[in-house]
């Protein structure tokens, strides 16, 4: 439960689901500056010099009315993106499972209901998840494939961005899995 | 109000000051009995010839500024031009009393009425700031019974307003309604079983609510003269029979935008009923249900092709992508085409665009990357209007257009009058390089979504590229600048903007030296809008001479002060001062002003003012 709890706050924490480069878990040292990198550095110094008031702490704070798109518009691609099929239904693979399963992630919430559910499918253990330490305990690693065909831990990043980036799941096992859990 | 000095000075579109005396007096004749012929009749003074004739060729002027200016010759041609004048706009719905307007122009057959300020529609004004359409309606009600045309934007609109109108003007034969609240479908019911004669009724951007109301069932039984229908922001489902059936008995129809409750198949129906189209708007253009296994797909490709007269496309709300070819047919002739609710990216643009080569309106989302822009370069070289959308209108997004999209529009599309780029990252090469292959240009609109960004590439600020876009597009009258920016834009667009009549500002500069530049720099500016910049009472001071010339002023999260404020107030008895407040905290205090809104007006404050508004 504790640890439920403490996964939870990591989740509110903005801090802690910033994107940046390195493996989860490693120390928050300056980037270079790369493609995969959802923000380019050099914009992110700039705007942070130029003036601190306006600089935002967290990368996701957002002004009222900007940038200066119409509500309508932001409601309709909203609403296209929430039922944009691509990243919803996704193949769940286990490895040594004969077949695999498909899940629509849009029934789920959050993490929590998506491990539970998986736990549930392919009776299995999969624990709780921790910045610091992935899976560590557990047998199994939760992985996904995401937009740009790299293998990643499911649940580093905010829930919003992984339903749509997620492209299919795969439940890595055994010495694999140990190995993802505590890099 | 104080004397016509200062009233004199104001100039421009809608309302002119008051001449003194009594615009409705009848000019003195003196009654001559004529030698000769029936003791009745009176030749008529030399004076009422001159004004008989006077209005029989006022007939002609059509412009309002023409008109504006041959009511300033004298009071004869002021009241000639006032009996003759049919077609009104009024471009701030508080610059001038409803009854002023039907005291003096008796004669009128169409008017324009606008609203709130542009930067409502970013909720940057709070709900029930006013723009109430009654005042208005009630006084035309009683003076323009045979109004035939009504254009509202950004008014606020009621249901019993649209029962009261479509009952107090039997001949309108045109009602538009463009960003307008208030009303739903029960007001359209309204207009749709009383307005017998309408042939244009158009709903754009607007916030319709969902009364249930079956308005589309509510037009009357027999062949309307409906011309052009739009209904594509209506946020309801309709009675599709009773919309098929509509469309049947509508030979004159030209334009139908269909809202997102409309499938593609339900499309097909109504494209076969009318195939003298000229404007479509497609609807969600899906199937909105999962289509059975063994259905056999409609040839949607087959009723693009029988819509011959078609030039203009707009909707693709829901678009799945594959159905996309079915418009292929009438890429060809389209001179218009809207994707900007179609989540599509490059390659799917590209077999659509390829064949556009009559293009001149495009409106498309950012989703086709630089990509997709490049292919429109390549087969637009009509295009004079340039749209694009962020999909994701977040500032931290990742931005799949570019300068280099923008570099491509412009060395592709010469003729492009007016652009509007939503982008995360741009160089102010790109911007200098479009400002010298489009010259033609008159709206330029560049928002680079990230605060204060630089140039990406140089890192520098992007004064230069809007210099440029000052210096060398010499028709531009309508500008928005982004991005990082120093006082040195501002100079550049006070020392070349001479013919800027509207400037959006947001998130710039760095003094009031930035605000003064413009004030004195730009002498046809009409329209400011300024939000979060550092600008202050003394640039506000700057403008003192400008203000009675110019629309509106809209300034938020500046660095005005109330006192600022009060002090215009003060000097220029002839503005309406609104400072409007936000809700806060109760620790919370600020020494400045969180909106400052103020614009000209005849007939002094305002009386429906909510109380979040003070007017100085």
């Amino acid at each position: 439960m504790e640890r439920a709890a403490a996964y939870e706050n990591d989740l509110i924490n903005l801090k802690a689901t910033e994107l940046r480069l390195g493996l989860p878990g490693t120390d928050e040292s300056e980037k270079q500056s790369s493609r995969n990198n959802k923000r380019s550095s050099s914009e992110m110094d700039n705007s942070c010099e130029k003036d601190e008031q306006e600089c935002a702490p967290a990368p996701k704070a957002q002004v009222v009315g900007w940038p200066p798109v119409r509500s309508y518009r932001k409601n309709v691609l909203h609403q296209k993106n929430e039922s944009d099929l691509s990243g919803m239904f996704v193949k769940v693979s286990m490895d040594g499972a004969p077949y695999l399963r498909k899940i629509d992630l849009k029934v789920y919430k959050n993490y929590q209901d998506l491990l539970k559910a998986l736990e549930n499918m392919f009776k299995c253990s999969i624990g709780v998840y921790s910045e610091r330490e992935g899976y560590n305990g557990s047998e199994f690693a939760p992985t996904y494939e995401d937009k740009d065909g790299d293998w990643m831990l499911v649940g580093d990043v905010p829930w919003d961005m992984f339903i749509t980036s997620c492209k299919r799941l795969r439940i890595m096992k055994g010495s694999e899995a140990k190995g993802l859990g505590c890099l | 109000m104080s004397g016509s000095d200062n009233r004199s000075e104001m100039s421009e579109d809608e309302e002119l000051p008051d001449l003194g005396g009594d615009a409705t007096h009848s000019s003195n004749s003196t009654a001559v009995s004529g030698g000769g012929g029936d003791q009745n009749y009176v030749s008529p003074s030399p004076d009422q010839v001159l004004e008989n004739v006077l209005e029989n060729v006022l007939c002609f002027l059509t412009s309002r500024r023409d008109r504006n200016a041959a009511s300033l010759v004298c009071k004869s041609w002021y009241r000639a031009e006032a009996l003759t004048r049919s077609e009104l706009f009024i471009g701030n719905c508080y610059s001038v009393s409803p009854r002023r307007v039907t005291n003096r122009f008796r004669l009128v057959k169409a008017i324009a009425i606008k609203g709130k300020p542009r930067f409502s529609d970013f909720s940057l004004l709070p709900p029930d700031w006013g723009a109430h359409f009654g005042p208005w309606l009630s006084a035309m009600a009683r003076s323009y019974r045979a109004l035939e045309k009504l254009y509202l934007k950004r008014m606020s609109v009621t249901d019993e307003d649209l029962a009261i109108a479509a009952h107090s003007f039997p001949i309108l034969k045109e009602l538009v309604m463009v960003c307008c609240e208030g009303f739903g479908t029960s007001g359209l019911a309204s207009v749709a079983s009383e307005c017998r004669q309408i042939r244009v009724l158009e709903l754009m951007d607007s916030d319709i609510g969902d009364d249930e109301e079956d308005w589309i069932s509510c037009f009357p039984d027999n062949v309307t003269c409906l011309e052009s229908f739009i209904f594509d922001c209506v946020e309801a489902p309709i009675n599709f029979e009773a919309l098929e059936q509509l469309v049947a008995r509508s030979p004159s129809l030209k334009k139908l935008r269909l809202n997102c409750y409309i499938s593609i198949g339900q499309l097909y129906r109504l494209m076969i009923r009318a195939p003298q189209l000229t404007h479509l708007g497609t609807g969600s253009f899906s199937p909105l249900e999962i289509v059975a296994q063994g259905e056999q797909e409609l040839n949607y490709f087959s009723a693009f092709a029988a819509c011959k007269s078609l030039i203009c496309l707009s909707g693709f709300r829901e678009i799945i992508p594959d159905y996309l070819s079915a418009i292929y047919p009438v890429c060809g002739n389209l001179t218009s085409l809207n994707l900007s609710y179609a989540n599509i990216n490059a390659e799917q643009l590209k077999p659509v665009i390829c064949q556009c080569h009559k293009l001149q309106t495009f409106w498309v989302l950012d989703s086709v990357s630089d990509e997709g822009l490049q292919a429109v370069s390549a087969a637009c070289k009509d295009l004079r209007e340039l749209r694009v959308f962020p999909v994701q209108a977040l500032e931290d997004a990742e931005g799949p257009v570019s300068e280099v999209g923008l570099l491509a529009i412009s060395e592709g599309c010469r003729k492009l009058q007016s652009i509007l780029y939503f982008c995360q990252r741009m160089t102010n090469a790109a911007v200098v390089a479009m400002s010298k292959n489009c010259p033609d240009l008159v709206v330029f609109r560049l928002c680079i979504m990230g605060r204060h960004r630089p140039d990406h590439i140089t890192g520098e600020p992007m004064d230069e590229g809007f210099g440029a876009i000052v210096k060398n597009c010499k028709k531009l009258t309508r500008l928005a600048v982004s991005g990082l920016l120093t006082d040195r834009a501002f100079s550049y667009i006070g020392q070349y903007g001479k013919l800027l009549r509207t400037l959006s500002v947001a998130f710039a500069g760095n003094t009031d030296l930035g605000l003064k530049y413009l004030l004195e720099g730009c002498p046809k500016l009409q329209k400011l809008e300024i939000r979060d910049s550092p600008f202050g009472d003394s640039a506000l001071f700057a403008g003192l001479q400008h203000y009675y010339n110019m629309r509106f002023l809209w300034m938020s999260s500046c660095k005005v002060t109330r006192l600022g404020c009060e002090e215009i107030a003060r000097q220029l008895p002839g503005l309406v001062v609104e400072v409007i407040t936000r809700d806060r905290e109760e620790n919370e205090t600020s020494e400045y002003v969180d909106t400052l809104y103020m614009y000209r007006s005849l007939d002094g404050p305002r009386a429906d003012a909510p109380r979040f508004v003070h007017i100085l």
